[in-house]
Parts: C-alpha cells; sequence; structure tokens
C-alpha cells in the first residue's frame, strides 16, 4: 500500500524524556533506543473528531457556562493560528485547553497549593480550528504556582494544550508562556527544551491588534505541527 | 518552513482538561467485532504503578478499517465505532479500555499487519509522550508481522504482546507497560 508519511519528530525542538533539573522524568521516560517505525497506515492515520459539536460556553473560561459568573483575575483573548511545518493551515482541529486559576490553584483535589480556589472557575475549555486554523478562546491570566521540584521552584505562569492534527503521529501537548515573566529562566520544563528557538516557540506575544478596549487583553500563540512529506517514499509502483 | 512547537509534560493536573469525561468506553452494543476489554498499569523505573498517566489508543475496526480518510480500502466503516479512545487510571492506577478486537491492516510493500492497537502514553514527567503498539497473544498472524519482525532484539518483541483472559465471560487482555527497567517496553520512534 502507497502511504504517505509525515515528516519524523524534531529533537532539536522536543524535549528528551529524561532531563536532570525535571527530577520526575528521569524515571518516567525510555531509556533504551526507540525503535526506529516506517509509517504504516496505521501511523498516518489517526482520530479527526470532525463531527465534534461543542457546547456554548466551552471556548469561554472566564465565566460558569451554567449560572453565568464570572471568574476572578484578569481576563485575557488567546488567538493563533495551527499549522503544519509548511504553514499550510490545519483546519478543524479540536484543541483541549487547561490551566490553574489567577491565584495559581488547579481545580484538581491533588493540587495542595495554599491559594484559593475560585467557584466560577474550572480551568478547562475546548476550541476547533476554523478553515484557516485560526483558533480564539477567553480565558482568565493563570497565576505561577510553587511545586516540589527543588527548593523555592515556583512554575511560571503556563496554559496546557493539546491537539491532534490530521493523523496519529501528529499528536502535540503542550504549555505555553507568557512575555516578560521573571520565573521562566528559572523552569526547567521549559528549559528542557534543547534549543533557544525551540523554547523560543513556547512563548506567546501580546497582540495589542487583539486586545479589546476596555474588555481583556489579547495574547497570540502559533502552533506547528508535523507537516508532511511531498512524496510517497515507497510502495508497490 | 516552519519547526515544530516542542512538546511538554502534561503534568499532574491533565485530568481537568483531558479526562474530566470518560472516554475509554469506545465500543457500543451495536458495534460489529469481538467485545474485548484491555487494561494495565504503567511502570516507572522503579517498578511503580504510575498513578498521573494517561492512555491513548487509536485502532481499525473489525473489518481492519481506520475511520480515516487517508485509508481508501474498500471495507467497510463502522458508524458506531470511531476506533480512538483515552483513560486515566482508576485507584489501582490501572488504565483500561472497553473495545472491539481490530482487524488486520495494510502493512507496506504489500505486506499484511496482525491486528493491533497503536497507543500513545502521557504522564507527569514525561516531557513528550511515547508511541508504542499492542498486540494479542492468541494471534498466530503476529509470527509474520512486519513492525514486530523489525525490532532486532527478538526478546524485546514479548514486550508488545498482550496476554488474553477471561472475567465474567469476557475477554480481557492484560497489557502492561514499562518505560524503563529490564523488561522495557519497545517504544517506536516514528
Amino acid at each position: 500500500m502507497n502511504i504517505k508519511p509525515y515528516n519524523p519528530r524534531d529533537w532539536r525542538s522536543h524535549p528528551p524524556y529524561s532531563f536532570k533539573a525535571y527530577g520526575s522524568s528521569v524515571k518516567r521516560g525510555p531509556v533504551k533506543r526507540l525503535v526506529p517505525l516506517k509509517q504504516t497506515l496505521s501511523e498516518i492515520t489517526g482520530p479527526l473528531f470532525s463531527d465534534i459539536k461543542l457546547e456554548p460556553g466551552e471556548n469561554d473560561l472566564t465565566r460558569d457556562a451554567n449560572t453565568g459568573k464570572e471568574a476572578l483575575g484578569e481576563r485575557i483573548i488567546v488567538v493563533g493560528k495551527v499549522m503544519d511545518e509548511d504553514e499550510q493551515p490545519v483546519p478543524n482541529t479540536l484543541i483541549e485547553i487547561w490551566q490553574a486559576n489567577a491565584a495559581g490553584r488547579y481545580h484538581h483535589p491533588v493540587d495542595q497549593h495554599n491559594a484559593p480556589l475560585d467557584p466560577n472557575f474550572t480551568g478547562a475549555g475546548r476550541c476547533v480550528t476554523n478553515e484557516k486554523g485560526e483558533y480564539r478562546y477567553l480565558t482568565i491570566k493563570p497565576g505561577a504556582y510553587p511545586w516540589l521540584n527543588h527548593p523555592n521552584a515556583w512554575r511560571p505562569a503556563h496554559i496546557h494544550l493539546s491537539l491532534f492534527g490530521p493523523s496519529f503521529v501528529t499528536r502535540l501537548v503542550t504549555q505555553f508562556y507568557f512575555p516578560g515573566d521573571p520565573l521562566i529562566p528559572l523552569d526547567p520544563i521549559f528549559n528542557s527544551v534543547p534549543t533557544k528557538g525551540g523554547r523560543d516557540r513556547l512563548m506567546s506575544s501580546y497582540a495589542h491588534d487583539v486586545t479589546e478596549s476596555g474588555f481583556a487583553l489579547g495574547y497570540r500563540f502559533d502552533i506547528v505541527l508535523r507537516g508532511r512529506k511531498a512524496t510517497p517514499f515507497e510502495g508497490p509502483v | 518552513m516552519s519547526k515544530q512547537t516542542p512538546s511538554q509534560t502534561v503534568g499532574p493536573f491533565y485530568a481537568i482538561g483531558l479526562t474530566r469525561t470518560p472516554m475509554h468506553v469506545m465500543a457500543t452494543d451495536a458495534t460489529q467485532g469481538e467485545r474485548i476489554r484491555i487494561e494495565g498499569q504503567v511502570f516507572d523505573g522503579d517498578g511503580v504503578a504510575i498513578p498521573d498517566v494517561m492512555v491513548e489508543i487509536w485502532q481499525a475496526n473489525a473489518y481492519g478499517r481506520y475511520n480515516h480518510p487517508d485509508d481508501k480500502q474498500e471495507k467497510p466503516l463502522d458508524a458506531t465505532f470511531t476506533g480512538w479512545g483515552r483513560s486515566g487510571t482508576d485507584d489501582k492506577c490501572f488504565y483500561s479500555f472497553e473495545t472491539i478486537k481490530p482487524g488486520p491492516v495494510p502493512g507496506n510493500d504489500d505486506s499484511v499487519q496482525a491486528p493491533h492497537i497503536n497507543i500513545v502514553v502521557f504522564a507527569r514527567g514525561m516531557l513528550v509522550h511515547t508511541f508504542t503498539r499492542i498486540y494479542f497473544n492468541d494471534e498466530p498472524a503476529n509470527e509474520n508481522d512486519p513492525v514486530l519482525k523489525s525490532i532486532k532484539n527478538k526478546g524485546r518483541r514479548s514486550t508488545l504482546i498482550a496476554a488474553r483472559g477471561e472475567r465474567d465471560g469476557k475477554a480481557v487482555y492484560h497489557f502492561d507497560i514499562r518505560l524503563q527497567g529490564e523488561n522495557e517496553t519497545v517504544f517506536f520512534d516514528m
């Protein structure tokens, strides 16, 4: 069978499995060499969620969808474009979002940080890219929070994003950060990305053209998924 | 040309965004094929079962067709089956899926792949997800599977084979994933 494979994972962009400064990574990734797998039909297909119906309000984390009550914190509008390495848009792709509240606390039983929960903020949302690969959602700027990785460790403010793209191999889970945050250079999760160029690609930028007067600040975060090789590399002719 | 956005860990709180509604039941009563359960644990380098791990799977339907436009085979689609599922862990650190056994799918160069399920593993501490596969220990086709055969260290192939058992009259395949250690699961670079 003729298949058209996707580009390999770019290991100058992605972190290694084991990164000593992030203690939890050391025992939680493969030690043996990965086995190369020539992509097959199993890898170039994947879940598309093309008929997914989002509930009203899933792209607005700033208020409780049932009560309409507003969460506390600084409202922000996050926009961006999802594309592949050839800068082709990735349309109709699902983006799942989760984050801490403005005080730096997650709505999760494991989070024991002594900061207030916000009854009107779950920190979860979803959106889907349009035909041009663009997405937009409304949220609250997350706070920094302490963690146990090293003495006086604090995660910089960040938002988690999960994307599928067009195939099994285009899957991406990432986090993006906000410009000017002094905690970023101290963060081992951010620093696990091996190149400066890669780390720069985890930064959102302030977007005054997205900022809405009297309402909310705008940030832009573009996302690049694996692209596809131009020609099939094998198969019966 | 643009460069790939780097991966980052799902962290300890992924359930907020990813598993707040169950997505591990993939088959309905109407789904074609043999109903199976797949379950197991994911172990770290100390042999400890990981609680904050998430497993996603992608598979063909019972006829061996993927629900995706790039699968142009003339096999039937099953409208009740997307082929995708996601599981966090229960209080004993088990992930699980209620699905159907997939049919064989084509491989490259006119080969046929033994029935298998494609897996992605995410965890707190894992900066970039891992890819692996589940095969079934009652499938003679494993002998000729091109991907299994491509694993040069034959002893490691067994790390991808799920063991069939039965519970309450239903087939249950057990499949543990070992991130490190003596029986480290084969993970793929794809």
